[in-house]
């Protein structure tokens, strides 16, 4: 081990037989000394026809190094047509080339053709399979959701449960803390604006309108996109790549009744519950913005958001919630039962369901916003 | 093998081991002779694996000493065990392969942060490898398009990337067909014999241990503990001991009754 190394080196002569390749010093991989890339080309260039024999009385220690000159060489001499001798090498080195050249060729699936046009074809292809799968889930939602009001489903009711906890109890500090801020962050802007006009108390109905209108169910959804729609996307994955659907499949387990239908019901159920308290907090942050910033009376702020703030829009809110949860939840299982089966796959089925379901949420609050604008809402 | 144990590669002497306080197999003694194949054997669950990962070095054993060589392995610096281990090839259970890299990238890495070799030296070594174990064609492929078998085979030209001295099989065989086994056991022979490597295979494939192994352990999961030292072909022809025993002719330990009913080819 200690020992030192000695350059791999060689040389060739001609003798009354043919080329004699003399191999000297140790051949380790791991050292690069004395590596040359074309001596196997430069002994054949040297050897002009003549068969190749070698002498290995001065050979070192070797490894894959001494296999990689030697079975370059051997290639080389076969496509010229040289005799390759290996009787003077060393018994083992020997058999692993032969363990080279005898290797059975295996059948390996041939390279994937890329051009321009079959890649288009090819999105245009799954775009169109992907909405529609996307949209049989969404019929699987109506029916199976149904089913399951009439409790039709086998679907175990302590996964629904846990769902139900996951995206309700445990999502509350983060709705609290984002919706709190987002709050008073309306107050300091409208603040800001109000006070050149005098008319500080609006104060209570911008912050209470901003909050139940848009702002709780859109950034409720956002955060639940990024912290449950991308939980469902890896968890499916990491189902898919353990054969795990395969195997409910195989049993005859409805998988969607089974393993996506909870998902789906419960962060659809929770998503109004999260938008009122997401209203509830939101309105708090403004509170205090208002009552510590402002000449704003708790009171006043308090009676201003009761006048302003109505039931229709609190509705409104919850409708969109509900779709919302809907939305990111059937969006975060479709994207993890197509998920590959490695690990690179799972990274890239969470992230393909986070960006489809935020993009998907501001668009569906998009199109909520354009319908209330044509219904003078 | 007749010098096998004048220098052992391994000596591990009392090692005990498990996860946290749960002690999987306790009082084990052995020695893995110099460029022997190594059988650890045992049952389902015995803890073969983890005297694997114990004697790799990544899970650190409850009490012992593993001698690698001469030098203690676990009392040795945490970076000086990095160099030992290094010299040991791993192949896992379902080949391990980092599956965001070709197969050929897979052999080369290796090559690539271990060694200073430019890229046509690392290119032709990485093929090199893959050629050995017959895979020469493979190496554009990524690993989700490649089968079982040849999952398997990708690992072991891994394993070889940096001509260890050691390499360490977990299950070569299990769930291939009879034909790939068979090439894989001759496989790791020839491997043995060219390279001059030790192997230290966990298996429970009967046709591979009889066929290969020189050497061997036998854990216990009940009395959590080796039963048997020896070749497996010994230990079938010799062992006493009704676990082995029944383990060796492929049977049900003596005294075992089968349930009533219980009869081949129900359901």
């Amino acid at each position: 081990m200690t020992e030192p190394l000695s350059g791999r080196g060689w040389s060739a002569r001609p003798n009354a037989a043919g080329m004699v390749v003399t191999l000297t010093g140790d051949w380790i991989a791991r050292e690069a000394t004395g590596a040359e890339p074309d001596s196997a080309r430069r002994i054949l260039d040297g050897a002009g026809g003549r068969a190749l024999a070698f002498d290995t009385a001065r050979l070192g220690r070797w490894d894959s190094a001494l296999l990689v000159f030697l079975s370059a060489l051997r290639q080389g001499a076969r496509q010229r047509a040289i005799p390759f001798d290996g009787n003077g090498l060393p018994q083992a080195a020997s058999r692993l080339l032969a363990l080279i050249a005898e290797a059975a060729p295996e059948t390996v699936p041939p390279p994937r053709r890329h051009t321009l046009v079959n890649q288009t074809g090819t999105a245009v292809i799954d775009a169109w399979q992907e909405a529609l799968a996307l949209l049989s889930l969404v019929g699987d939602t109506v029916l199976r959701g149904g089913a399951a009001l009439r409790g039709r489903v086998r679907m175990r009711g302590v996964d629904l449960l846990t769902c139900a906890y996951d995206a309700g109890i445990a999502a509350l500090p983060i709705v609290t803390i984002v919706n709190v801020l987002v709050g008073a962050i309306l107050a300091f802007v409208g603040a800001v604006q109000l006070r050149k006009f005098g008319a500080d108390i609006y104060i209570a109905a911008l912050v209470g309108i901003a909050m139940t209108r848009e702002m709780a169910a859109l950034m409720t959804a956002i955060v639940m996109s990024g912290r449950t729609g991308g939980a469902y996307a890896a968890q499916i994955a990491t189902m898919v790549g353990n054969e795990e659907i395969d195997a409910l499949r195989a049993i005859g387990i409805p998988v969607y009744d089974y393993l996506i239908l909870p998902k789906v019901l419960a962060l659809t159920c929770m998503m109004p519950l999260l938008y009122l308290y997401g209203c509830a907090v939101g309105m708090f942050g403004g509170f205090v913005v208002a009552v510590s910033m402002l000449d704003v009376s708790p009171q006043a702020f308090i009676e201003q958001t009761r006048l302003n703030v109505g039931d229709d829009q609190v509705l409104f809110g919850l409708v969109k919630s509900v779709a919302f949860g809907a939305l990111i939840a059937i969006v975060g299982c479709r994207c993890g039962l197509k998920a590959g089966r490695g690990a690179a796959d799972v990274g890239q089925a969470t992230t393909i369901a986070v960006v489809v379901g935020i993009v998907g949420v501001i668009a569906l609050d998009a199109v909520f916003a354009i319908c209330a604008h044509a219904l003078d809402f | 093998m007749d010098t096998a144990n004048a220098r052992p590669k391994f000596r591990i002497e009392g090692l005990a081991f498990g996860y946290g306080a749960a002690v999987v197999q306790h009082d084990i003694s052995f020695a893995v002779g110099d460029k022997s194949i190594f059988a650890i054997m045992g049952g389902s669950g015995c803890g073969k694996s983890t005297l694997m990962k114990t004697m790799i070095g990544l899970l650190k054993p409850g009490a012992g000493t593993i001698r690698v060589g001469e030098e203690d392995y676990w009392g040795a610096t945490e970076q000086r065990r990095t160099e030992i281990g290094r010299r040991f090839g791993v192949v896992f259970q379902s080949g391990a392969l980092w599956s965001s890299m070709t197969a050929e990238e897979n052999v080369a890495l290796p090559l690539r942060m271990f060694t200073r070799l430019d890229n046509a030296a690392i290119t032709a070594l990485a093929r090199l490898k893959l050629s050995l174990v017959g895979l020469d064609r493979a190496g554009s492929v990524m690993p989700g398009e490649l089968s079982g078998g040849m999952r398997r085979r990708v690992g072991i030209a891994r394993a070889l990337s940096l001509d260890p001295d050691v390499l360490f099989l977990d299950e070569p065989s299990a769930g291939l067909d009879p034909i790939s086994a068979k090439r894989l056991d001759d496989l790791i022979l020839e491997l043995r014999d060219g390279f001059g490597v030790t192997v230290v295979m966990v298996s429970h494939e009967l046709p591979s241990l009889l066929g290969i192994c020189d050497d061997g352990i036998f854990l216990d999961a009940d009395s959590r503990t080796a039963i048997a030292h020896g070749s497996p072909r010994t230990l079938r022809a010799t062992s006493v001991h009704p676990t082995v025993h029944a383990f060796m002719n492929r049977e049900r330990p003596a005294g075992e009754q089968r349930a009533k009913g219980d009869t081949d080819g129900a359901q």
